[in-house]
């Protein structure tokens, strides 16, 4: 009998094409290349100098969500782009799938949104899978059990030319997850708080795997969240294995296989799980009882605090200082004091439907402070819909938050929807890098309850506060 | 393999660009804003954007990369965990079109390092000590030579830093890894035909 595997080293051997020797990387067949219009134009180059076609059409799907404007005058109406590059890297993915023969979900699909939420959406996103992006947050497909990671562009232009990857094995990472998070607690909670634990490279050169009655409870869109962030805390990838949760939100998505081969499909997927007994490079375990809601208050992902507690006084830490300064908050006062002018509920880690009613859950009936702009951004055009069939546009529009068209928005402002010089952006996104979501803004994050919460207060709220 | 597409590398020689900070991530190294273009060229004048330039554009004086002793370096020596964040190769392309070649850390982040290797940005990773000197003495004199993988420093060991053999032979000879890939096509085809879809 053969030692135990965990489910990534099932999932890399299945797609080795050549195997890694002391001299080279190993090849790696890719099952899903998705595409956007940000980090592919130079790719497309590539294969028009080299001469070469695009390997597999059948497995690469182009979507435009960076740059997009999310002003429905502009998505539908004609109205112009307002930041000429942007149009024009827009214009330019049409011409490259066009003449490549790339299926583009564009920008007026009722499909389209950010690349992240419209894999699972249509079914594309499947267990076993290899799929990579030129994006980072390609973590969160590794929700469904799938190795999924971020490439840069000149692995992009290798994938759409030979639909393979050269790489090296990373190593592996469980992340065990006890318990269950408390009521008012959310996966966001919990991400941040494996951010500030691990650390913001603790995963450096490895594949996380969550396990844990904890990661089990949840629903698909809660397994995405998590996954999404695994990369804040260094690791390209993180994993969660296949199971009936996983299987029921394929069997109604529009790209699964059907029929026997659905049947043939779930005996593969069944088998993914890591087997017991397999062993992993690093663990860490967290009980998820002990979670609070979580919010950022440094420059980077994990630099977290529980939203009822205290930015803490690390004074002569070079990094936390510059946070300090840069944040304009001050060591060991109440993260509750934090102004809030900016409150931003969207991208690839907290836009989905889900997120969405949780946010409206909070607001309902309530009004943004005087003063706090709130933009309410769905990940993709069928996120949209669902939520204006439920009303959701009517409750955040009631409260005074601004319902938009779907793409990244302002998690990272490249198509102009940005936060203003030291302002204060409570954010249901990922990043809060100096200057992420505007230069000189300053980022909180959070969930999708806590920024609907800290809009209606106008300062960092815990949102039990409002639930109760 | 034949043809070089990329500058070879053999050995670098030269004084260091010292940034401390930790965790300098690619937001820093280019903003998302300069990400709308459609080519590699000219984004050189981006790198470190929002520390290098005030509102007006006008370059920030105190900024390392604006001051007379950073002209003409080729090895930017950062804080731990270097290139953290997005994938976006926009920053190894930055650095490069800056006139970097080594960037040397104790930690280089994955993304980063990969998209660096791949444009002719040689990703060291050091040791603590030297790392620690290193950022004592900005402007230092060094010697990265790649066929034996080892720093130099005047007056000091030479440090040896970990860098893929496959990696090592592409920077040494200017060639890319998409000549290697195509080259398995008899492989692919062999994979693709037995692969359950």
């Amino acid at each position: 009998m053969s030692a135990p595997k965990t489910m990534f080293e099932k999932v890399w051997t299945a797609h080795e094409v050549v195997p890694e020797t002391a001299d080279t990387p190993a090849v790696i067949f890719i099952d899903l290349h998705l595409t956007h219009e940000v980090t592919t134009p130079q790719a497309f180059s590539l294969l028009r100098e080299r001469r070469l076609r695009l390997r597999r059409p059948d497995l690469t799907l182009a979507t435009m969500d960076h740059a997009t404007p999310t002003r429905t005058e502009q998505v539908f109406g004609g109205a112009p782009i307002t930041i000429d590059s942007a149009a024009k890297q827009i214009r330019q993915l049409e011409v490259n799938c066009a003449e490549f023969g790339v299926e583009l979900l564009g920008l007026q699909d009722a499909r389209r949104g950010i690349v992240h939420i419209i894999g699972p959406e249509l079914g594309v996103t499947q267990p076993g899978k290899t799929i990579v992006c030129g994006d980072s947050h390609t973590s969160t497909h590794g929700a469904f059990g799938a190795l999924a990671f971020g490439i840069g562009t000149t692995e992009v232009g290798h994938v759409l030319a030979t639909q393979c990857l050269l790489q090296k094995k990373p190593k592996t990472f469980a992340i065990e997850v006890d318990g269950s998070l408390a009521a008012g607690v959310t996966p966001k909670d919990l991400i941040l708080a494996i951010i500030g634990k691990v650390g913001v490279s603790g995963g450096t050169g490895h594949v996380f795997e969550y396990r844990g009655a904890a990661i089990r409870a949840m629903s698909m869109d809660e397994r995405m969240t998590v996954c999404n962030m695994s990369i804040e805390a260094g690791a390209r990838a993180g994993m969660i294995a296949p199971d009936e949760t996983t299987y029921a939100y394929l069997a109604d998505t529009p790209r699964t296989p059907k029929g026997a081969a659905w049947e043939a499909a779930l005996a593969r997927w069944r088998s993914l799980p890591s087997d017991p007994g397999a062993t992993f490079d690093k663990a860490v375990h967290i009980d998820a009882a002990t979670l609070e809601p979580m919010v950022t208050y440094g420059t980077n992902p994990g630099m977290v605090v529980a939203v009822s507690g205290h930015v803490p006084d690390r004074k002569g830490d070079s990094v936390f200082d510059a946070a300090m300064k840069y944040m304009g908050l001050n060591p060991g006062e109440p993260i509750g004091n934090a102004p809030v002018n900016v409150v931003f509920v969207g991208s690839c880690t907290n836009g989905r439907l889900s997120d969405l009613r949780a946010a409206a859950r909070v607001l309902r009936g309530h009004k943004v402070a005087s003063g706090v702009h709130m933009l309410v951004v769905p990940g993709s055009q069928e996120v949209k819909r669902l939520a204006e069939a439920e009303g959701l546009h009517e409750v955040f529009r009631a409260a005074g938050a601004e319902w938009r068209e779907s793409g990244c928005s302002m998690c990272l402002g490249m198509n102009g929807d940005t936060v203003g010089k030291g302002q204060y952006s409570v954010s249901t996104s990922n990043r809060n890098f100096e200057g992420r979501q505007g230069v000189g803004a300053r980022t909180l994050l959070a969930s999708p309850e806590t920024a609907a919460a800290s809009a209606i207060r106008g300062r960092v709220t815990d949102p039990r506060e409002l639930l109760s | 393999m034949t043809t070089a597409v990329i500058e070879p590398i053999v050995t670098i020689r030269s004084r260091t660009v010292v940034m401390p900070s930790t965790n300098i991530d690619t937001d820093q190294l280019i903003p998302a804003r300069f990400l709308t273009t459609t080519t590699k060229e000219g984004l050189g004048k981006a790198l470190f954007a929002d520390w290098r330039y005030d509102a007006d554009g006008k370059p920030q004086p105190d900024f390392i990369l604006n001051r007379p002793e950073a002209v003409g370096c080729r090895v930017l020596v950062a804080g731990r965990n270097i290139g953290c964040g997005s994938s976006r190769e926009h920053a190894p392309w930055a650095l490069v079109d800056y006139g970097f070649q080594a960037v040397i850390s104790t930690e280089i982040a994955d993304i980063f390092r990969n998209n660096s290797l791949k444009n002719g940005l040689l990703p060291v990773v050091v040791d603590e000590t030297t790392h620690g000197w290193l950022l004592a003495n900005p402007g230092a004199k060094v010697e990265i030579d790649l066929a034996s993988a080892t720093l130099r420093i005047p007056g000091r060991a030479a440090v040896s830093f970990p860098i893929d053999p496959f990696a090592r032979y592409c920077l040494m000879n200017g060639v890319d890894e998409l000549g290697f890939l195509l080259s398995k096509d008899a492989a692919i085809k062999a994979y693709e035909a037995k692969r359950v879809s």
